[in-house]
């Protein structure tokens, strides 16, 4: 800790010390997953928990992703706190229906006799050599239902604020961790207790002359390329998401109003992926403020990220990629 | 470890019902509590020929049928507390919910999808039944998946200390279910106080259980570390008697248990499905003469808690207690759609996109 109350801290560490000190705060608190306990968590981000709350609050559950969704979502009904880990985002398919069916639409079809606080941590994402099944964007399929909240913060600080957050929220959070920034993004974290409201976007980088929209490994990648056109006097106003639902349109039709030009940068599939659904409401909503076509920077439609590098590299949108693109739409 | 004992997985079927001898006394309940009983089962049948009558008559859309079931119902139901357990139906357990503590009215708001639905002020279907306030956990149509919810919430308990039990129902075809199979794996696993009642009425839609189940269900608690019991879900006081040992088991630390209880549906599925596609009438007819309701209404008398004047008394009572139902949920109103929006979210505004 220093003086001014702030520590630099990678993601991964972060999320670590913010599970830490909500199970310390909060017995109500239960972790399970997949290896949470003796490992401490693949990513090792519950390192040390199994010795210090005991096996009653981490508990390592058989491999059975829909058994962690139905018994996080029993914990819940209970008034505990349940904070699921799904050991890779790709691997959350079989809690799929108790995610979407029930956990989505409890409060829903009970009419609020119901509700389900529970956290559902999970890492995605790609540019770790993970090929299919250890790369996946998954925020899409789950962003589609009401009834749950989908967060994606890209760094540190963010990364605390919204995961205590979403332990206290009332609803059922999927809160995404994109597992490339786990130790290559640090940052000052605030030593204090704060939360992050959900649905509000960050202006990381203000500009006039193009908005670019993006959340996860993208957003770094976009402030990278966004960093290099500067030099050549473009100036690209770069907004982090943070969270998919809710979804923040007014900063971004707020930026677009500036800049009258519009970029989504996102590496799940471009096809129907939140890049189409901000696209669609700038198109819905902000028409007459564009000077040019609304650009989404993507997944192309294979099923997946191929392993090799250079299919890796062919899938993955990098800043050389998004640099050019926004340059073209500066240039429009 | 789980602890090895013998007879482990049995099977109580093949008895006798035997009239004549009281056989509730050594289980507990007094004569006040088999009238009770036979009055939920009354209940939930007379609640049954309505809702079926009213979906011939075009006024309710959709019907769950109970009738063949409410031995097997309300005698488990009746050997866990109410205000403190937990109860995790399935869409079938009419019989069931009215034990815990919904009223005829409450099933018929339910039915016509009424605000005053106290499950979902009329946003499920009927027969998706949930009240907090009665601790019967919301449900949904998707099979099995409440096992899982029951055993998390069994969890919980057990966290806590609590000497609360949790007791979750399903149909055979509920066991195919890999939500069934993880439930049975946690609670074996951490010994949870859950008690898993299987109401086995041999037909899921119409698939037999010879096509669905491998083996027997109640021989699966075995692989799962918990005892498995299978006994006549026709007779309401064996239900109570397997259920109660399991459920003393669960509060007393011994952990789960899989109660299998064979009973039979005399209606379709549903008011959607036709029974004559897949079985025949006679296997029917030979059913109903296994009919819990007549069953335990000849057991009453052998033991002279009613005699038949009583029970046609009862029986006229019931009647007008569901008729009344009836016409208090056909007068409530209908949900507003100014309120469709409510409830999406604890914290966010609803939104129309």
């Amino acid at each position: 800790m220093t003086a001014t109350g702030v520590t630099e801290k990678n993601i991964i560490q972060t999320i670590h010390d913010t599970l830490h000190d909500e199970m310390k705060r909060d017995d109500r608190m239960v972790i399970l997953g997949e290896d949470v306990g003796a490992r401490g968590g693949v990513f090792r981000a519950t390192m040390g928990f199994l010795e210090e709350f005991g096996d009653e609050r981490v508990i390592d559950t058989p491999l059975d992703e829909c058994l962690i969704a139905g018994v996080s979502i029993g914990l819940a009904l209970d008034d505990m706190r349940p904070v699921a880990e799904f050991q890779f985002a790709d691997f959350i398919f079989p809690g799929f229906n108790q995610i979407v069916q029930e956990a989505a639409r409890i409060r829903y079809r009970s009419n609020g006799d119901f509700g389900l606080p529970m956290v559902m941590r999970t890492p995605w994402g790609g540019g770790v050599h993970g090929a299919l099944y250890h790369s996946q964007s998954i925020e899409a399929f789950f962003a589609h239902v009401p009834g749950l909240k989908v967060v994606a913060p890209s760094t540190p600080e963010d990364a605390k604020g919204m995961l205590i957050q979403a332990i206290e929220d009332p609803d059922p959070v999927l809160y995404l961790e994109h597992k490339k920034t786990y130790r290559l993004v640090k940052g000052d974290v605030p030593d204090e207790r704060y939360t992050i409201p959900f649905g509000k976007a960050k202006v990381v980088r203000e500009g006039a002359d193009v908005t670019c929209v993006s959340y996860g490994l993208m957003h770094h990648f976009c402030l990278e390329a966004a960093n290099r056109l500067a030099s050549d006097g473009i100036e690209v106003e770069v907004i982090d998401l943070r969270s998919i639902y809710p979804l923040d349109m007014d900063t971004v039709l707020e930026s677009v109003g500036k800049t009258n030009k519009a970029m989504i940068v996102y590496e799940d599939n471009r096809f129907l992926g939140v890049g189409a659904e901000v696209s669609a409401q700038i198109a819905e909503r902000a028409l007459f403020e564009l000077d040019g076509p609304v650009v989404r920077i993507g997944a192309p439609h294979v099923p997946a990220m191929p392993y090799a590098p250079t299919l890796e590299h062919w899938f993955l949108p990098d800043p050389d990629r998004i640099e050019q693109e926004m340059r073209k739409l500066a240039e429009y | 470890m789980v602890p090895s004992k013998g007879n482990r997985v049995r099977s109580t079927m093949g008895g006798e019902l035997s009239e004549g001898k009281d056989r509730h006394t050594e289980l507990g309940l007094k004569e006040e509590d088999l009238v009770d009983m036979y009055r939920y089962m009354l209940t939930a049948r007379f609640c049954d020929e309505r809702q079926w009558a009213l979906n011939r008559q075009g006024k309710a859309p959709f019907v769950v049928p109970v009738s063949g079931h409410e031995g097997a119902q309300v005698g488990s139901a009746w050997a866990f507390e109410k205000g403190k357990d937990v109860f995790c139906p399935y869409y079938r357990d009419l019989a069931l919910v009215l034990v815990a503590g919904l009223t005829p009215a409450e099933v018929f708001m339910g039915l016509f999808g009424k605000a005053a639905d106290p499950s979902s002020g009329g946003r499920q279907m009927p027969a998706h039944w949930g009240s907090r306030a009665r601790n019967i956990i919301t449900g949904s149509s998707p099979i099995a998946t409440q096992v899982l919810h029951a055993a998390g919430i069994a969890l919980a308990k057990k966290i806590k200390k609590s000497d609360a039990i949790v007791g979750t129902w399903f149909g055979e075809g509920g066991t195919s279910e890999g939500d069934w199979h993880g439930a049975m794996n946690m609670a074996g696993i951490h010994q949870l106080p859950l008690v898993l009642v299987c109401e086995n009425n041999q037909y899921a839609i119409s698939v037999h259980e010879s096509k669905q189940v491998a083996g027997r269900v109640f021989r699966r608690a075995e692989g799962y570390g918990m005892p498995g019991i299978e006994g006549d879900g026709n007779d309401v006081l064996e239900s109570y008697r397997l259920t109660k040992e399991a459920v003393d088991r669960a509060r007393s630390g011994g952990g789960p248990s899989l109660i299998e209880l064979r009973t039979y549906r005399f209606y379709s599925h549903t008011s959607d499905d036709d029974d004559r596609t897949y079985r025949s009438k006679e296997e029917v007819e030979a059913a109903k003469k296994k009919d819990p309701i007549p069953a335990f209404e000849r057991y009453l008398s052998s033991v002279e808690v009613l005699d038949e004047h009583r029970i046609a008394e009862i029986r006229e009572e019931v009647k007008t207690a569901v008729a009344e139902g009836v016409k208090a949920a056909e007068e409530a109103d209908f949900p507003d759609p100014a309120t469709a929006m409510n409830n999406v979210y604890a914290d966010l505004p609803g939104e129309v996109e």
